[in-house]
């Protein structure tokens, strides 16, 4: 018996390890989200102003719910502007603020980029967030570096420091929220397809590449 | 404690060590499969070293292969620990090449990303504990 029993311990743990990557594997695996028809955004007839860019009324719309100091909607940030410039005009991008709690800086970013919005300036604070995010993400005093960008994109800065304060941009990025909690979003980024999430193993330049482009001759052909 | 009793707790402790060495690795593949990025919480240095292309070899995870390597090692662990004498020379060549592979996952994370990941650390500690159960495991009889 004794002879047998390492190989009785290492077929079990074997075992084990295997179910265990399994039972982990489903409990982990995202689900596949999707945006009722009812809730597609709708940037011609919208009641409410949203962040696009390109062309308005492309057939093919990337939403993303984004989190400006999480460093994956970081890598991404470039390769989704790059899209929209090479698919326009069939590829619409929406930015939705989704900030996390863990990040220290991140809602006050939201309230940043939205304070630009409000001078007409989102997505050059957007592109310029994403892009000095390693510089403002660890920086003990971030609002003073958003002021600093503010500056830098030529807006009234005495303005846009109230409007980080104020009621507008919190309740824009808000509604952001509560938009991707009620689409079921959990994590940044999570990005929809026109009504469908791409799994977080696509969330990479190629594979998104490869899923606008499906998406992009999917509607040329029908 | 004789030298066969002192070999056969060494042994044990290995295979301890390995199987929590295992843990880690199998949690890393499966968060790897899944696409998760919560894995690293809000440290950025963390998805800096996960994220990096060091974290891969030929598309596949590097956390993949040390889900092999830790269970080779708690195998061979668990046949020392029973007295198979062989194991104790596969073992202690497993645990060679695993030091060997951390000492450069270390430089990689020190000079080339400059940036440490909390599990490939600990991972780390994992290894250089196996190498300190070979180091101090008594030559055969």
């Amino acid at each position: 018996m004794k002879r047998r029993l390492p190989f009785v311990i290492v077929i079990l743990v074997a075992l084990l390890t295997l179910v265990s990557g399994v039972v982990l594997h489903r409990a982990k695996r995202p689900p596949v989200l999707t945006i009722p028809k009812e809730q597609i955004a709708s940037a011609a007839n919208s009641t409410e102003s949203i962040h696009v860019r390109g062309n308005p009324d492309a057939p093919v719309t990337l939403e993303e719910f984004g989190d400006f100091q999480c460093p994956p909607c970081g890598k991404l940030a470039g390769a989704i502007a790059q899209l929209e410039h090479d698919y326009h005009p069939r590829l619409r991008v929406i930015f939705r603020n989704f900030p996390l709690v863990t990040h220290a800086h991140a809602r006050d970013a939201a309230l940043a980029a939205e304070a630009a919005g409000l001078q007409g300036r989102f997505w050059e604070m957007h592109d310029l967030l994403y892009r000095e995010q390693s510089v403002w993400s660890k920086a003990e005093n971030a609002r003073a570096l958003f002021n600093a960008y503010a500056g830098i994109l030529g807006l009234n800065i005495e303005r846009f420091e109230k409007d980080m304060a104020g009621d507008k941009a919190q309740a824009r990025v808000k509604s952001d929220q509560q938009r991707g909690a009620t689409l079921g979003v959990q994590n940044t980024p999570t990005i929809f397809l026109n009504d469908r999430a791409l799994p977080p193993t696509d969330l990479n330049p190629d594979s998104l590449r490869g899923a606008v482009d499906a998406a992009a001759k999917n509607v040329k052909s029908s | 404690m004789t030298r066969s009793r002192f070999r056969t707790a060494l042994y044990a402790v290995a295979a301890f060590v390995s199987l929590v060495g295992l843990a880690e690795a199998t949690y890393l593949t499966v968060i790897y499969l899944t696409g998760a990025t919560a894995v690293c919480g809000g440290s950025a240095s963390c998805f800096e070293v996960l994220g990096s292309k060091y974290a891969r070899i030929a598309g596949i995870p590097i956390a993949a292969f040390g889900t092999v390597a830790y269970f080779s090692a708690f195998s061979f662990a668990t046949f020392a620990a029973f007295g198979y004498p062989r194991a104790r020379t596969f073992f202690a060549l497993m645990v060679g090449a695993m030091f060997g592979f951390t000492l450069w996952l270390l430089f990689v994370q020190a000079f080339l990303l400059h940036a440490f990941c909390r599990y490939c650390l600990f991972s780390a500690a994992m290894i250089f504990l196996l190498a300190g159960i070979v180091a101090a495991s008594p030559p055969s009889d």
